[in-house]
């Protein structure tokens, strides 16, 4: 090692990490310390003699009880995994077949097409909104999950579709004129060869959409009213704020227990994920 | 029966005309090697032959049968590309097998062919590896062995030997000229390396922007060249080329032009008596260079500077300098010769080649 390379290395690498990772954790930790804090210590004043805000003597899981018994946070997950599946999965097959479509078709303004389903992207959620509750309430889905099983690919697909388009580019076009001298239709080359080539870009895209379902808040707001149609994000707000008090602790379990299924599928699929992005297609 | 006929073929991308009214026939298991520098059509013509690329006019018979609007699998054609284009999520076996499955072949025939072309090929230890495990030119045999298990009407191949090293691809052209023998299946082969072209090809067609220069065996490409392009593109190092003026002198034809004055032989003499008089483009292979001895006739000898000198081992390159041209001159390797050093050199005359200064074509 050179000289003074390790206090390098500290200065330059291990401190600010150290800062990074404590940065993004800590919202984390101060949800978990939150939910099994008791209540007498959450209002505790701050100038008070025992006052311990990063760590709690008497945790307890009334909380979390209240949560799973006293609201419908269990019919929220339910809720929210079926919506967040069900548009994700309809996106997810639109992107793919759309995707395909943009980068290795042939047919005229296919390179505006594919520029205007990406500014329909860029149409902020919080203007969209107005001419799709007109919408939505036309079709009579309000108050169901079909309102945003129906809306959220809205945004989802011209995510997908380019996501997979750039991932689609980068296999090389060979393996499907192979495919197709071998004697696989148009058909079968997509679903035989480049399919599981791109199963890294289609995880990532799918891991994406379904991160972008689960936390969406505005349509949810909006299109949902009854508390049982409710999903997890609006559910937590809007049932366990009442009037101006504010139920902190059942607040942070709920936003515990809701960021749990995320951080599960991407710690399964990380790999895929940072394959998806980077785009890499292993000859 | 498998011969492949080519007739009026053209092709244009948009504004562009890449292949320009090329007829050929490819006859039933003849190895036709297409050659042609960078962006001459080349590819092009087989992939239209492949059915990869729409034809604009003409026609592609394989066998007795128009495949124009025939789509690639139903050609019964098979095709090696330059990068391999191996699936890289399938194991060699499953490489292989692919268009046999495609094709609803019995697991056991399938497993028969499969085993046969890897014994062929020498691939038989590899065959659960993934594509990514292997060398490229394991990779290469993998995509050959693709071809051949389905036992195709035509091979196309697509440069697939010019992405590996240059020891590799002596080595696999040697093998590809085997299996062509043993197998005896009509091929394309299209490269850009003049060497592939000559050591492969039962025929050759030489292409440039699009059209078709020349058609022939090696050797007659070689000995007559149909145009300069040819004479250049065939042979290595290249021809040399002079512009010299013909003139008759002493009841015999002479070309000459600065430092140089060759007496032409009798029987190219006729051939050139119609250009008499005019400016003509002469072109001499380094290898029809030779030192002249003293007992040489003057007529055919001329003198030259050397300018540089590359020892190859089996002969000796000599750059040399002949009245303001430059001319390569391939000699015998124990010439003591070095830089600046003035030589007699002899020509070999029976094998002068003289073009059109307008046309180019060979006279």
């Amino acid at each position: 090692m050179i000289e003074g390379a390790r206090w390098r290395r500290w200065v330059f690498f291990y401190v600010p990490l150290s800062g990074f990772i404590v940065a993004l954790l800590f919202p984390f930790y101060w949800m978990a310390v939150t939910t099994v804090r008791p209540d007498r210590e959450l209002y505790r004043p701050w100038m008070a003699p025992n006052y311990t805000p990063f760590w709690t003597l008497h945790p307890t899981l009334d909380h979390i009880r209240d949560l799973l018994t006293g609201t419908l946070f269990s019919t929220w997950m339910l809720n929210t995994l079926f919506i967040s599946i069900t548009a994700t999965l309809i996106s997810l097959f639109c992107g793919l077949l759309a995707g395909y479509a943009l980068s290795r078709l042939k047919f005229p303004f296919a390179g505006s097409l594919g520029t205007l389903i990406f500014v329909t992207y860029l149409v902020p959620q919080t203007l969209l909104f107005i001419p799709l509750a007109d919408i939505i309430r036309n079709f009579h889905l309000g108050d169901s999950p079909w309102s945003l099983i129906l809306t959220y690919p809205t945004f989802l697909i011209p995510f997908c579709t380019w996501l997979l388009m750039g991932y689609f580019k980068a296999i090389p076009k060979e393996l499907e004129e192979c495919a197709r001298i071998d004697g696989a239709t148009r058909w079968k080359a997509m679903v035989y060869i480049i399919f599981p080539i791109a199963v890294p870009g289609i995880l990532s895209a799918g891991i994406f959409a379904f991160t972008l379902s689960w936390n969406e808040f505005i349509y949810a707001l909006v299109f949902l009213s009854s508390p049982d149609e409710k999903t997890v994000p609006v559910g937590v707000t809007s049932e366990l704020i009442r009037g101006d008090v504010f139920f902190w602790g059942e607040l942070m379990a709920g936003a515990l227990f809701g960021s749990i299924p995320v951080a599960m599928i991407y710690s399964f699929f990380v790999e895929y994920y940072v394959a998806g992005l980077t785009g890499s297609v292993k000859g | 029966m498998a011969q492949v006929l080519i007739r009026s073929l053209n092709k244009t991308f948009e504004e562009a005309h890449v292949v320009k009214n090329v007829n050929l026939e490819i006859r039933d298991k003849e190895f036709m090697v297409l050659v042609g520098p960078s962006g001459c059509g080349k590819t092009t013509t087989l992939r239209m032959v492949a059915g990869l690329e729409s034809i604009t006019s003409g026609q592609v018979l394989i066998g007795d049968t128009v495949v124009n609007e025939l789509s690639p699998m139903d050609r019964d054609i098979a095709m090696v590309f330059q990068n391999y284009a191996l699936y890289p999520h399938m194991s060699v076996y499953d490489n292989m097998a692919f268009g046999l499955k495609m094709r609803k072949f019995d697991r056991a025939e399938i497993g028969k062919r499969v085993q046969e072309a890897a014994e062929i090929l020498g691939i038989g230890d590899y065959l659960q590896r993934k594509p990514r495990q292997l060398s490229g030119g394991q990779r290469q045999r993998v995509a050959l062995g693709r071809a051949i298990v389905r036992h195709p009407e035509v091979f196309l191949f697509d440069e697939p030997l010019s992405n590996l090293d240059a020891k590799l691809r002596v080595q696999m052209r040697v093998e590809l000229k085997k299996l062509h023998d043993r197998l005896g299946t009509t091929a394309i082969y299209v490269t850009h390396d003049q060497v592939e072209a000559m050591t492969l090809g039962d025929r050759v067609v030489v292409m440039k922007d699009g059209a078709v220069q020349q058609v022939g065996e090696p050797l007659e490409l070689y000995n007559a060249p149909a145009n300069r392009f040819v004479a250049g593109f065939i042979g290595s190092p290249a021809m040399n080329f002079a512009s010299v003026q013909l003139s008759a002198a002493n009841g015999a034809l002479h070309a000459a032009r600065e430092g140089l004055d060759i007496e032409v032989p009798r029987p190219i003499a006729d051939r050139l008596g119609r250009h008499r008089g005019a400016e003509v483009t002469m072109g001499i292979r380094p290898e029809d260079l030779r030192v002249a001895a003293p007992s040489d006739p003057d007529g055919l000898c001329f003198e030259a500077a050397v300018e540089v000198v590359e020892r190859l081992g089996s002969e000796i390159l000599l750059d040399l300098h002949v009245g303001g041209e430059t001319m390569v001159a391939a000699v015998e390797p124990t010439l003591r010769a070095k830089r600046g050093d003035r030589l007699r050199l002899a020509v070999n005359p029976d094998r002068l080649h003289f073009f059109d200064r307008a046309s180019e074509a060979a006279i």
